[in-house]
């Protein structure tokens, strides 16, 4: 059996000594690492500052067993301190290895002018950069839509480059590969509208209606808008993503030198294809939204499926399917568009393109949402 | 010395250039001209404007004042969208990360250019594909996706699709950037041959002191300090002869012992 060896570091200690004439020591000892938690300066600066007499400042490091930047940053500071208080210091009594870094340290004088001020700016300054980058951005975002528009006449004309293959993949990832997500929040937001309606309908007996509530309020409305928001977080951060990546490894660059208009090349498929696979996700959410509504009348409500099928046939007209196919249209171009957009405007950095996704889905969430009010007061206008 | 050949037509004039970001100055009044078949070096510290220089001479970025000339009087910037187009059809450009399109295969990446500016049956621009890699040493590369490939086999594959349209001149920014001595010396070696064989003329932006004199015909030398070029011409013959001390630290990685001070300064 052997005995348990154990190494007991000598702890880091400092004192200090007063040199004849006008001289002070500092001896230091022990383990002057990190780890081991060396003494502060603080009281080795409070202590010189209150010696007037003293014009010199030494160091013997002699007993110090082990140092690493614990050490250094103790140096810097009391030595800084006393430079200060015009006292010569004298970094002779140190390990070789310190005085070099401490050189080192000392080499380069800090650039005028380099430090950045950490001060709190008055808040009048804040909020007229924060206006005048408003108006920045909203600069940007006409001229994307400008030349998005003109992208669009190439495209018609059949003048724009791109890859045909590249718009069929995004067809299939943002409208097949979206199926199970849609399904899934559709037929949980036909239940919840079903259930909701319920507990108020029955208060009249009126259970019924709840076909009529959850028909007509999923074809104009939800269908549409939860397509649109899923379809938000889902592709539109991922065109950010993507067109941000490309910006980063100077792709888009490259298109642009080899006379690819980025705009054609790469915005032009992904608003095709969001423009193109959006009503008919939209008309599938729809069904499986009306299909979640019947679940809950017929299971809950004593409602038969036939009465259910014809009371939703009755209340549904074709233009409340239409009014929900044109919304997610529109809506497919507000995703396309803040999605390209912002990854278009991406910085040169991998946190830049996480603020380009962010910043994608927050903008065209915003535009859906205003679009969704423009659209109920102008179809209440017209009185469709 | 003169040059060999006799009152050559340049490849490129620069002339009165000043490059700003809004109101930041980052270099002013650049003039030099690049010779047909020269292999030119831009060259100067860390940050002093070098890839801008290039962004400005490939049509991504505006002057600030100045111009650009191409061979036969053609100004980048004064010429409308489709003029700068024609006169960018004549140029290739290898970027600092290779910039490869990560969505398309090698050989995608090449036919892309290729099939937008040619009427080429699809087989003879398969064939050609693979011609293009194989100058760069990547046959059988041909359905590689870039992230599939290492570094090194993505530069040159950048290098490939840069030669795509046949170019007259070749830009390189930073070609050895992120490459081991080795491969940066393979590179450079490829550099030559292809201007040797095309006949083409090639601008390098790089701070790689090995390249410059191993492949270097001419430079400027830009100072982020005085925010100009300093000096222009052979490299060697700038470390012979060239008398500005911020040339010479450069040139000799800081070590000439007759500008730096004695008693090696860490600065």
């Amino acid at each position: 059996m052997t005995a348990e060896v154990r190494f007991e570091l000598p702890k880091a200690a400092v004192t200090l000594e007063r040199i004849k004439p006008d001289g002070l020591m500092v001896r230091l000892a022990g383990n002057w690492r990190i780890s081991g938690h060396p003494p502060g300066a603080a009281a080795v600066e409070t202590q010189l500052r209150g010696m007037a007499d003293v014009h010199r400042l030494g160091y013997d490091a002699a007993a110090v067993t082990d140092w690493d930047s614990g050490l250094l940053a103790f140096l810097v500071r009391t030595s800084t301190a006393a430079t200060a208080a015009k006292i010569a210091v004298d970094f002779g009594g140190l390990p070789s290895g310190v005085q070099q870094l401490l050189k080192l340290a000392a080499a380069v004088p800090e650039r005028a002018g380099a430090r950045r001020g950490t001060t709190v700016q008055p808040i009048l300054d804040q909020i007229g950069k924060a206006t005048q980058a408003l108006g920045r951005q909203s600069g940007e975002m006409v001229a994307f839509i400008g030349e998005t528009v003109v992208g669009f006449g190439h495209l018609i004309r059949g003048k724009a480059r791109f890859r045909m293959v590249d718009a069929l993949i995004l067809a299939q990832e943002c409208g097949a590969q979206a199926l199970g997500i849609v399904s899934l929040i559709s037929v949980l937001v036909g239940l919840i509208l079903a259930f909701v309606g319920s507990v108020q309908l029955k208060q009249f007996g009126a259970q019924i209606f709840v076909a009529n509530l959850v028909g007509v309020g999923t074809a104009r409305e939800m269908g549409a808008l939860m397509t649109a928001i899923i379809m938000a977080g889902r592709t539109g951060a991922a065109f950010a993503a993507q067109l941000g990546t490309m910006e980063v490894n100077e792709e888009i660059d490259a298109l642009k030198t080899f006379g690819f208009s980025p705009i054609d090349f790469l915005v032009m498929p992904r608003m095709m294809a969001l423009i193109i696979m959006m009503p008919f996700l939209c008309v599938y959410s729809d069904l499986l939204g009306i299909f979640g509504g019947g679940i809950v009348g017929v299971t809950m409500l004593d409602i038969s499926l036939v009465q259910y099928v014809n009371q939703t046939l009755g209340a549904l007209t074709l233009t409340d399917f239409l009014i929900g196919i044109v919304k997610s249209a529109v809506f497919g171009i507000l995703i396309a568009l803040s999605g390209c957009l912002r990854g278009m405007q991406c910085g040169r950095s991998a946190s830049a393109v996480g603020a380009a996704a962010t910043s994608a889905v927050v903008t065209s969430i915003v535009l859906i949402v205003v679009a969704d009010g423009l659209f109920s007061v102008l179809l209440d206008i017209l009185g469709i | 010395m003169a040059a060999p050949h006799e009152t050559p037509e340049p490849a490129i004039v620069i002339r009165d250039l000043d490059m700003a970001y809004g109101s930041f100055v980052i270099q002013r009044d650049l003039t030099f001209t690049i010779q047909r078949g020269d292999i030119f070096i831009i060259m100067g510290g860390s940050g002093c404007g070098k890839s801008t220089l290039l962004r400005h001479l490939i049509g991504l970025k505006e002057p600030a004042r100045g111009e650009v000339i191409y061979s036969g009087g053609r100004s980048l910037w004064e010429a409308d969208e489709t003029g700068r187009q024609a006169i960018l059809r004549g140029v290739g450009v290898l970027y600092q990360k290779g910039a490869l399109w990560s969505s398309m295969t090698l050989a995608e990446n090449i036919a892309l250019p290729i099939e937008a500016y040619t009427d080429l049956p699809k087989d003879e621009v398969k064939q050609l594909c693979s011609l293009k890699l194989a100058l760069v040493g990547l046959a059988g590369f041909e359905d590689y996706y870039p992230s599939e490939i290492s570094g090194g086999m993505q530069k040159r594959a950048a290098l490939a699709r840069a030669m795509a349209l046949d170019p007259e001149i070749l830009f390189f920014d930073e070609p050895s950037a992120g490459l081991d001595p080795i491969s940066s010396r393979l590179l450079d070696e490829l550099i030559l041959q292809l201007r040797d064989s095309l006949g083409a003329t090639v601008v390098i932006v790089t701070h790689e002191l090995a390249s410059i004199f191993a492949i270097g015909t001419n430079s400027v030398f830009l100072d982020p300090d005085t925010k100009t070029m300093i000096a222009q011409g052979d490299p060697k013959k700038l470390l012979a002869e060239s008398k500005d001390p911020k040339v010479r630290k450069f040139l000799t990685r800081g070590e000439d012992q007759s500008t730096s001070a004695k008693g090696a300064q860490l600065r």
